[in-house]
């Protein structure tokens, strides 16, 4: 059967991106699928484990449990979105490689996503609103404590008081 | 793990909202956050034809606090079914008027699940261990129904009637929660709060949870209270006849005790793969001990405060 489109125009990383698609088309599939960004990971695609976390008008949402016709005239921003403009890593994406704050890598997207999210509301976070804004999501490697020493890392570094 | 087909509308107001729902009757569903009716959707456990989009209709917005004068007299706090969680954890007025709730939220699944998830959908779903639906039932808030032919309001206690099932018809919208704010009648009365709840990981659907939302008098007697417990029965489960037996107490520990020993009594748990009915019961009377002590705790610290 053919399933009926719908147009949809969403700000993606600063670029307006205007497609059809299927109502069913969740935005992480819009997102690795239609615009090829796969900097977003799919995990469980239930909403349990926040790899496909993504910004939505500058908040943390996991873009497994929405369609991407509900994102239509908004603005979202992806792991690729946060890197510097010449594409390098930006000082929290450093600081998860100094601090050993990833091993395989597959929950990494939407750690830095989380934690970016929590570092532009609160500079100066406490280990435990830490562990609170990265409690969404999953990882089967680190043990979670260098992701919270990354973070702690990037705190310090973005706020000016790197060690 | 992908939604089946479905067809998908995003009306402009409320009345086109229910005009939609009337014309698809139960083949629709309404859709706001979608944090619990995705993942549904993703495991085919519903397969809607239609999804109606309310997430933008601001009519489904509105966030009213009671006025502050006359501050005898007990009002209600006006909660708009589509006002998203994260907006009500941080909303000034909930926190000074609707407390109860306002802690309960922190308890409510993730960052990035809050940031979607409405007050409503939380409702709606109708979950057990759901912490919204447990306030809304402890104070024992109205919910107004919208459909083609008018507005009907239903107490939030006799919403729930089976665990994902409520008294909603296909055809009707929620579109606002009145929760009960409590003020002193004239008299000289401090209030106390407090949300518990035990779960795997904070933020993971709770085993159980507790709720309790005391009053006392100047002297530190109690004047009311209510409580509750969420997962420990097929619906959030509100116990006012066990508040109503704190009525007139200090909340001593021996008052507490009986209350947690009543509210154990009532509750009718399940056992799953998480844990047994029996070690639900046993959190079910630790619980609702740790959450009047706390209530109580934070009254007596006003009553200190103000002398």
């Amino acid at each position: 059967m053919t399933e009926k489109l719908y147009p949809v125009s969403i700000e993606v990383n600063g670029t307006l991106r205007e497609a059809q698609v299927s109502a069913r088309l969740t935005l992480v599939d819009f997102l690795r699928d239609t615009l090829f960004l796969t900097g977003t990971h799919t995990g469980c695609e239930h909403g349990i484990c926040g790899a496909c976390s993504v910004l939505l008008d500058g908040e943390p949402v996991r873009s497994c449990l929405m369609y991407a016709v509900q994102a239509d005239g908004r603005r979202v921003t992806t792991i690729e979105g946060l890197a510097k403009p010449d594409g390098t890593p930006d000082a929290l994406q450093d600081a998860f490689c100094e601090a050993h704050g990833l091993q395989c890598g597959y929950c990494t997207p939407g750690m830095i996503v989380a934690a970016h999210a929590l570092l532009e509301a609160n500079p100066t976070p406490a280990d435990d609103e830490i562990r609170e804004a990265i409690g969404g999501n999953l990882c089967r490697c680190t043990g979670y404590q260098q992701i919270v020493d990354a973070i702690k890392l990037a705190a310090e570094r973005r706020s000016g008081s790197a060690r | 793990m992908k939604a089946a087909p479905f067809e998908y509308a995003r009306p402009a107001t409320l009345t086109e909202a229910c005009e939609l729902l009337a014309a698809h009757g139960p083949d629709a569903k309404l859709i706001a956050g979608g944090q619990s009716l995705v993942p549904m959707m993703a495991m085919r456990l519903a397969r809607p034809a239609w999804l109606i989009d309310i997430s933008r209709l601001v009519e489904l917005q509105r966030i009213a606090a009671p006025d502050a004068l006359p501050a005898a007299a007990d009002g209600h706090f006006v909660v708009g079914a589509g006002v998203r969680q994260c907006v009500m954890e941080r909303e000034a007025l909930a926190h000074a008027s609707l407390p109860l709730l306002a802690r309960a939220l922190r308890f409510v699944g993730h960052v990035q699940t809050r940031n979607r998830g409405t007050i409503g959908g939380s409702i709606v779903h109708g979950d057990v261990s759901a912490e919204i639906a447990l306030v809304a039932c402890v104070l024992d808030a109205i919910l107004e129904l919208r459909d083609t032919s008018g507005a009907t309001e239903v107490p939030a206690r006799e919403f729930f009637l089976a665990p994902m099932v409520t008294s909603i018809a296909p055809e009707q919208c929620l579109v606002e929660i009145r929760f009960p704010v409590w003020r002193g009648a004239g008299k000289a009365v401090t209030h106390g709060y407090a949300f518990d709840e035990v779960s795997v990981r904070h933020g993971d659907f709770a085993l159980v949870s507790a709720c309790a939302q005391v009053e006392l008098d100047a002297d530190g007697r109690c004047v009311r209270a209510e409580l509750g417990l969420g997962g420990a029965a097929p619906v959030p489960l509100a116990l006012p006849e066990i508040g109503a037996q704190l009525a007139g107490t200090r909340l001593d520990a021996q008052s507490i005790s009986a209350a947690a020993g009543a509210a154990a009594d009532s509750s009718d748990p399940e056992s799953d793969l998480h844990a047994s009915a029996d070690y639900r019961r046993h959190l079910a009377r630790v619980l609702v001990a740790r959450v009047l002590h706390a209530a109580k705790a934070e009254a007596i610290s006003k009553i200190e405060a103000a002398k």
